[in-house]
């Protein structure tokens, strides 16, 4: 056995043969995943280094606890992890092709193919949600003006402003921002509704639009209000910017798949007597998995 | 056998028993999947928690990392077949990734050094973003002595 590692070993670099026994194709796209890992690790390390530079970070948990058709309920973790998952079944899939692939099995590739970019289009769809219901959410954050005094907006997560800051607990500075000027009408019909006095409660929208900002700020329980200061501005861009730069990796996956089941389909593989296309497609999917790992890791995890 | 396309390229079917491949993947989907719940189930155990950032937190967190690597691993290493690669091919790939120690290490720590030299030259910053200012005079709130953490 020992004798016939040797020989195994020294055959490889004797010449006529690929010292790593690979294709070039298949050895090239080895090297961009390694230097997109690169490109990922620094985006993941530079969101780190400022995460680190912060006394407040916000609470993933607090953040991501949204669920499609779930309203208001808190159910933090709970559609990452089915996104998670989608992504880790996509990966199986693609497996199945590639094996598929091996053994010259046209239609299994096809089938297995076709769940891939079914997975692919999941994991986009549940991005999407996500982001829409991030930016577009209404949280009450307790806005600090230049005179010192302080007023209460709506604010959804975006690139230029985070709602998830630190709660404020001073319930006199609550019922100040509540009756600022600079406190929208729009902001003290939402916290009326959701955070309402004992007097407030049976009230319907209709009646709580005819009282003016005062009455209104009487209306808002301010000791049950959850109301934060804002946030570290960078968490939305490194947010947006790394969740988005992954899921455009997925896009491109899912073109890329979406080209190898044309292909498959036409024959193009089959004439040439080899599915290697597949398994380069397989490994760029894969890294799209690997990376979300870490993107999950990093984001929503800890 | 030959590869039919590229003739100094052996295949090496590494899953040419079915059945053994079939085993393989599910066992590797479990694998992934489980760990996935117990990160899942770390990470709300976090929130639950409340923990301030202390020694526990950290420790908590660095059973998610390592539970996240080993997730890359089982991803790179039998669904990416790189464990089926001749060494030095892996090698190629492994050794420089090592640079993500250095990497990470500098850059992490430098974000922490300047939250500290912050927090001791800019008591503004320190008062805004600390998670328990001295807030207002007439509330219990003890006020930490300013300077070192």
């Amino acid at each position: 056995m020992s004798t016939q590692a040797t020989v195994h070993q020294t055959k490889w670099w004797s010449g006529g043969k690929s010292p790593f026994n690979l294709e070039y194709g298949k050895l090239m796209m080895w090297y961009f995943l390694m230097s997109d890992a690169f490109t990922f690790g620094a985006f993941l390390i530079s969101y780190g280094s400022i995460r680190f530079s912060q006394n407040f970070w916000p609470d993933p948990n607090v953040v991501f606890n949204a669920f499609p058709g779930m309203g208001h309920a808190n159910l933090p973790l709970a559609f990452v992890s089915v996104m998670t998952f989608i992504l880790i079944i996509s990966s199986v899939t693609m497996v199945l092709a590639v094996h598929a692939g091996h053994k010259q099995d046209k239609a299994g590739v096809i089938k297995w193919m076709f769940w891939t970019i079914v997975g692919g289009l999941a994991f986009l769809g549940c991005q999407a949600w996500e982001w829409h219901h991030l930016i577009t959410g209404e949280h009450a954050v307790l806005v600090k003006d230049a005179t010192g005094g302080a007023y209460i907006d709506m604010v959804g997560q975006t690139m230029g402003g985070n709602p998830w800051g630190k709660l404020v607990h001073d319930n006199t500075a609550v019922l100040n921002a509540l009756n600022d000027t600079a406190t929208s009408k729009h902001t003290l019909i939402s916290l009326a509704h959701e955070f309402p006095t004992d007097q407030a409660k049976g009230l319907s929208h209709e009646a709580l639009e005819k009282m003016n900002n005062s009455q209104l700020a009487g209306m808002v329980d301010t000791a049950r209000a959850h109301i934060r200061e804002k946030g570290p501005i960078a968490f939305g861009g490194y947010f947006y910017g790394i969740t988005g730069f992954h899921g455009f990796h997925v896009f491109s996956g899912v073109i890329i798949n979406l080209v190898m089941l044309i292909m498959t389909q036409k024959n193009v593989f089959h004439n040439k007597g080899h599915y290697l296309m597949i398994e380069k497609a397989g490994l760029y999917w894969h890294f799209v998995d690997l990376v979300w790992v870490f993107v999950f890791l990093c984001f929503y995890l800890i | 056998m030959q590869h039919p396309a590229f003739e100094e390229v052996t295949i090496h079917h590494h899953t040419a028993d079915d059945k053994a491949f079939r085993k393989k993947v599910i066992r590797t989907t479990l694998i992934l999947s489980v760990i996935t719940v117990i990160e899942l189930g770390l990470g709300l155990l976090l929130y639950a928690l409340q923990l301030p950032d202390d020694l526990r937190r950290l420790l908590i967190k660095g059973v998610i990392i390592i539970l996240s690597l080993a997730k890359a691993f089982y991803i790179v290493s039998i669904f990416m077949h790189l464990g089926d690669e001749i060494r030095n091919m892996i090698m190629t790939i492994v050794v420089p990734l090592m640079l993500f120690i250095w990497f990470i290490l500098a850059f992490i720590l430098d974000g922490n050094s300047y939250k500290n030299l912050r927090n001791k030259f800019d008591q503004h910053f320190k008062e805004s973003t600390s998670e328990h200012p001295p807030v207002d005079k007439n509330k219990t709130h003890e006020i930490k002595p300013g300077g070192k953490e």
